[in-house]
């Protein structure tokens, strides 16, 4: 498989604090990996790393020569300038064609307001534009920090989808996000960061193994039998290891009428990222 | 096109956009002209001067003036694109580091140019007279242009050399108290105090930008050296033009390649 992005043990230190601490990552043509980690964990620091405008102090980066695109944490453009300017001006600068532009706007749907200057534009709105400067010349690697702060649940899926059909189209993209349920279904692999260094990388399914987090099942007694379904169950709210998951589910289930319900949760990226990030920050 | 021309043409689109040519320009032209028409007050009839005498208000007007307006246009130019956050998006743009500083000074460069050129030039056409000297004239406008280059040149160095705008804002103008107000006194002081050697003098009074740019307009033609009050004093303080021009490119490209250099190793 082609690699878009592969960082080696890479370090970066800010004075004596390591804010990049041997990290070793690769992200693949076609695969989506999301990044995450609390503030402060490193996540941008190794975007610009990838991005060569930060040398590693040690370790290596290699990424695919040419078409990069960047959308960094809450971007910002001249705001004297109109939409279509920006454009314009980062389609010079990476000397794409100027019909590249009108095609973009279109896509990220600021046809309208191409002709406004920044400083009218909403959040949402430079959000889009950034994500159309990212997309210029149609690049190979895509590296987006932070890239859905901002923009409403619609405006997300969209740009979700956007994302989709161009990791579909081979490139490969390394996304951050704080907002961890919106990446599940949307993300190949997860990283997470932490003081740094990388704590966790695989497919979500294998972090769910990994970390071995308890399943919640949530029982919903029948009407003023609550105590009693509590008391024999050990409460109605309860948390087992995967492994017991199915015992658990027959003990429920062998009390008959008095269950009207069970909802069975398996744990989420917000409690696989909570184990993996809070345990490091205690160590 | 070219990163450097990219980034000049947008450096001077903002500039038009943000009001800055025009205030740069109508502060020239206004202060300018108003020397052409005042140039003959004190004789009683107010009427345009030959260019000559112009040429000796304009030189001193030029000489507070321009840096000033250079440091102004300058010290935002990097720090304030890290400021504003715009700064990260373009340098992971294929584009090197000392592109983005040579476009920017090009950009404010013309900016300068256009300002200088349209508001002295009104100022000449005024007071142009029967016979008009064009060509002290144009070495003005010429050497004021170069003396906005050596303060833009200073002021990126400035803008690439401290984290906030607010600090390079109060750099510039302490700058500009320095090279335009404060050496000159200084010099003064110590030509008062002391017996230099003409040589030294001379030397130091070439060193600094100001002065060479006043030594090149007021006792670079003859014309003008009546008017300047620099006819008697003219031989000690004479120096080549030739070499007043080369001490003012030096003041430009050194600042320019250290601002580079810096910005080459600033970690954004």
């Amino acid at each position: 498989m082609n690699t878009a992005l592969a960082l080696t043990d890479v370090r970066k230190y800010f004075g004596r604090r390591a804010a990049v601490d041997g990290v070793t990552l690769s992200v693949a043509a076609g695969e989506r990996v999301a990044l995450l980690g609390h503030n402060g964990a490193g996540k941008s620091t190794l975007m610009k790393l990838a991005l060569g405008i930060l040398r590693p102090d040690r370790g290596a980066v290699a990424s695919i020569g040419g078409q990069v695109g960047f959308l960094p944490e809450n971007v910002s453009f001249h705001p004297a300038m109109t939409g279509r300017e920006i454009l314009a001006f980062y389609a010079a600068l990476k000397r794409r064609p100027a019909a590249e532009v009108a095609d973009l706007l279109e896509g990220v749907g600021l046809t309208e307001a191409a002709g406004r200057f920044v400083a009218t534009y909403s959040k949402g709105m430079r959000q889009r534009l950034g994500l159309a400067q990212a997309l210029l010349g149609r690049p190979r690697l895509l590296l987006l920090d932070e890239p859905t702060t901002g923009l409403d649940p619609l405006l997300r899926r969209r740009f979700h989808d956007i994302v989709r059909d161009l990791a579909m189209g081979g490139a490969g993209v390394l996304l951050s996000s704080h907002l961890l349920t919106d990446l599940e279904a949307r993300t190949d692999r997860v990283a997470i960061m932490a003081r740094g260094r990388l704590v966790a990388l695989g497919t979500l399914d294998q972090l769910r193994r990994e970390t071995a987090l308890p399943v919640r099942i949530r029982v919903i007694a029948a009407d003023g039998r609550a105590a009693e379904v509590a008391g024999r169950l050990g409460g109605l709210d309860l948390a087992v290891p995967p492994a017991e998951k199915m015992a658990a589910l027959r003990r429920v289930l062998a009390l008959g009428p008095l269950v009207a319900d069970v909802e069975v949760e398996p744990p989420g990226l917000d409690a696989i990222y909570a184990r993996y990030a809070g345990t490091e920050a205690e160590a | 096109m070219n990163a450097v021309a990219v980034i000049a043409s947008r450096e001077l689109r903002e500039g038009i956009r943000n009001k800055w040519v025009l205030a740069a320009t109508a502060v020239m032209a206004a202060l300018a002209v108003a020397l052409a028409f005042l140039g003959t007050a004190p004789v009683g009839t107010v009427e345009a001067a030959p260019l000559e005498v112009l040429v000796v208000s304009l030189a001193s007007l030029a000489i507070f003036l321009v840096p000033l307006i250079a440091l102004l246009l300058a010290f935002d130019g990097i720090v304030g694109e890290a400021e504003r956050g715009t700064l990260l998006l373009l340098l992971a743009y294929p584009v090197a580091r000392w592109q983005v500083v040579a476009g920017k000074f090009l950009g404010q460069l013309s900016i300068l140019a256009f300002a200088i050129g349209v508001g002295f030039g009104l100022a000449g056409l005024a007071a142009r007279g029967d016979e008009p000297a064009w060509a002290p004239f144009l070495a003005l406008i010429g050497s004021s242009v170069l003396l906005g280059a050596v303060f833009l040149a200073l002021g990126l160095l400035l803008s690439t050399a401290v984290r906030q705008r607010a600090t390079a804002a109060g750099a510039a103008v302490a700058l500009w108290l320095l090279m335009v107000v404060v050496f000159d006194l200084a010099l003064l002081a110590v030509l008062v105090a002391a017996d230099l050697p003409p040589g030294l003098f001379r030397g130091l009074l070439a060193a600094s930008p100001a002065d060479a740019f006043r030594l090149l307009n007021l006792t670079g033609f003859e014309g003008v050296r009546a008017f300047s009050g620099l006819a008697g004093a003219a031989d000690e303080a004479v120096l080549p033009p030739a070499l007043l021009v080369g001490v003012l490119a030096a003041w430009v490209a050194v600042p320019l390649a250290a601002a580079a250099i810096l910005f080459t190793r600033r970690q954004p």
